[in-house]
């Protein structure tokens, strides 16, 4: 944590470490083996696209690097620190934020009470020990935090439900980087979008690796993939089979690592 | 409509906290404002039809005598299902705090203060001891809350009759009755305390960070885990909180009745229930507010009221309350259908 300054002008080089880092990430789910020996990194400043056909572990790897399963076997290391993660508290306090594909939202309450969920600022002095909320410094600090990333919310003292589904996934990207330090998954973020909204998130999404801050991109879509990642890893069967840098790679060369040129007919699931 | 950038500057979101205007008209559009409108016309009519009698001192006291018990139930259930829950085990854990209550004075024998802080204390005891039993199998055991609090319903009711062989416990303290039938300034007793629940109910659920986890889980659990909150450990407080206020009812029963009123209190959580939902807390968890639950309890004790003064028969007051719930539970889905867009 003390190097947080410097990691936000940090440059992008292949030189330096990654600031998360996984290896022989293993889980299992009864008799279905969803990671095998995973290995995984991410650096500061840099979208780090994580891909993967249905069932090659993508959301396994995320839930496990935020805290909310444990991993059967393996280690994570946040700027060669190792650690591990009970819970998405855990995780949270190393750094990491994840933005679900659920959005992870109350719907019935404000923008501001959907920033602090679970992390709720009090009122300083007595009071606060007592647990009253201090609402407006929430408020505040959540404006502060929707401007820096442009992101405009036409009314901050209404239920979330009551925004458009761009400005709610709004409120739950803003979240993240709010208490992001290290790392921020987002997963499958532009899926439940329109063209133009894509657009924009891929955008916010530049915006927030231009902070600093390692960018975890879990999609489906190869063409937000290659229009916002500077680095792809591709995860088959459980196992990461490729780290590539997105300098000149198609669409069908990710379809290819992803589906596997040479054993395209295993299952989800299978065991070796 | 839908952008993050085009929005034009005028109607952005500003640093600016919320005009008093836009609150006001925030609160007059909310469930609570129309149900307490509901309630004032009841009452401008019932006052108008029997101006001697309804809007009487001796009736609206009674009135609110009659309401005292049931908003302290109503409170806790106000809390459980704007966090998702349900607890139907209220009115036989009122019993059953009631009479271990009772037995306790009994035991004690002598009359006085001191007494009554023991049976209050056996009450509340034994009411928490009934809700952390509810919380534990719903939030641990993930047995659902309408199972879990039916069956403790039953199980409770079952306890105070085997206790009592079925008989009511009638050895109510004096200074117990004194202090449920006695007056504070002109006021009952019995309401200047189920008036401090209310108070401190609102303060803690709209003002706390405990207020704030009960709202957040009711409306998403799952995201509410991720995000840190000990969702099982609060669940479980919440319904604890439920048992608490039915053992704290269970004493101002005891004091008003001067008899552990076994068969008194089998609808006790249909009708705290029903206040619940008139009062604009979501069946879905999420929203709700204390001052709709008071607006809630008050609309059905007042109707039953009128209705015995105009000479109606009181059933009509159940008929139509009935009827009100579902047409407040319908109302409660089309708002959000036309929110979650």
């Amino acid at each position: 944590m003390g190097n947080a300054a410097e990691n936000l002008t940090h440059t992008p080089d292949d030189s330096a470490g990654p600031i998360l880092e996984a290896r022989g990430i293993s889980k299992s789910f009864g008799h279905v083996e969803a990671l095998r020996g995973a290995d995984f990194s991410a650096r500061a400043g840099e979208v780090t696209a994580l891909i993967g056909d249905n069932g090659a572990g993508k959301s396994t790897l995320v839930k496990i690097l935020s805290g909310v399963y444990k991993a059967n076997a393996g280690e994570i290391f946040i700027r060669g620190r190792k650690v591990s993660f009970d819970s998405p508290a855990a995780a949270h306090a190393a750094g990491i934020e994840t933005v679900y594909q659920d959005l992870s939202v109350a719907q019935d309450l404000s923008p501001a009470a959907n920033m602090f969920m679970g992390r709720e600022k009090l009122l300083p002095g007595l009071l606060g020990r007592l647990g009253f909320l201090d609402n407006a410094a929430m408020r505040r600090e959540s404006l502060l935090a929707f401007q820096r990333l442009k992101v405009s919310l036409k009314d901050m003292d209404t239920p979330v439900a009551s925004l458009s589904g761009g400005q709610r996934q709004s409120v739950a990207i803003c979240r993240s980087i709010m208490w992001a330090r290290s790392v921020v998954f987002m997963d499958e973020p532009t899926a439940a979008l329109g063209v133009v909204q894509t657009g924009r998130t891929l955008d916010l999404i530049r915006r927030i690796r231009d902070t600093g801050i390692a960018v975890v991109l879990i999609s489906h879509n190869m063409r937000d993939v290659i229009q916002v990642a500077d680095v792809i890893e591709v995860l088959r069967l459980g196992r990461r089979i490729a780290r590539m840098p997105n300098k000149g790679v198609t669409v069908q060369d990710l379809v290819g690592a992803m589906t596997g040129a040479l054993d395209a007919e295993t299952e989800e699931g299978a065991t070796p | 409509m839908t952008g993050t950038t085009t929005v034009p500057p005028a109607e952005l979101a500003t640093l600016a906290p919320p005009s008093l205007g836009r609150r006001l008209r925030g609160a007059l559009t909310s469930s609570p404002a129309y149900m307490s409108g509901i309630l004032l016309l009841l009452v401008l009519f019932f006052t108008f039809m029997r101006p001697d009698t309804f809007a009487s001192a001796f009736n609206l006291r009674n009135i609110f005598l009659d309401a005292s018990v049931l908003l302290v139930i109503a409170i806790g259930m106000t809390y459980v299902m704007i966090a998702g829950g349900f607890d139907l085990s209220v009115g036989s854990v009122l019993v059953f705090s009631g009479v271990a209550a009772a037995k306790a004075m009994e035991a004690v024998g002598r009359d006085g203060i001191g007494t009554v802080a023991i049976g209050t204390g056996v009450a509340l005891v034994t009411g928490l001891a009934w809700g952390l039993f509810n919380g534990f199998c719903v939030a641990r055991l993930r047995v659902s809350a309408l199972i879990t609090t039916l069956g403790s319903m039953g199980a409770a009711l079952g306890m105070a009759y085997l206790v009592t062989d079925g008989n009511d416990i009638r050895t109510v303290p004096n200074t117990l009755i004194a202090i449920g039938t006695g007056n504070i300034g002109g006021i009952p007793s019995l309401v200047l305390i189920s008036a401090l629940f209310t108070v401190i109910g609102m303060i803690i659920l709209h003002l706390t960070r405990y207020g704030r986890h009960t709202f957040l889980i009711g409306s998403n659990p799952e995201a509410s885990r991720r995000a840190g909150i000990n969702t099982a450990g609060h669940l479980m407080s919440l319904y604890a909180l439920s048992g608490l206020l039915a053992g704290a009812a269970a004493m101002l029963s005891l004091g008003r009745f001067s008899t552990t009123t076994l068969e008194g209190h089998g609808t006790d959580p249909l009708e705290a229930v029903t206040a619940v939902v008139l009062g604009g807390t979501s069946l879905y968890g999420g929203r709700g507010t204390v001052i709709g639950t008071v607006i809630g309890v008050f609309i059905p004790a007042v109707l039953a009221n009128g209705f015995i003064i105009m000479g109606v028969q009181p059933f009509w007051q159940m008929v139509v309350i009935g009827f009100v719930v579902i047409g407040a539970v319908y109302a409660d889905q089309i708002k959000r259908q036309t929110q979650d867009r």
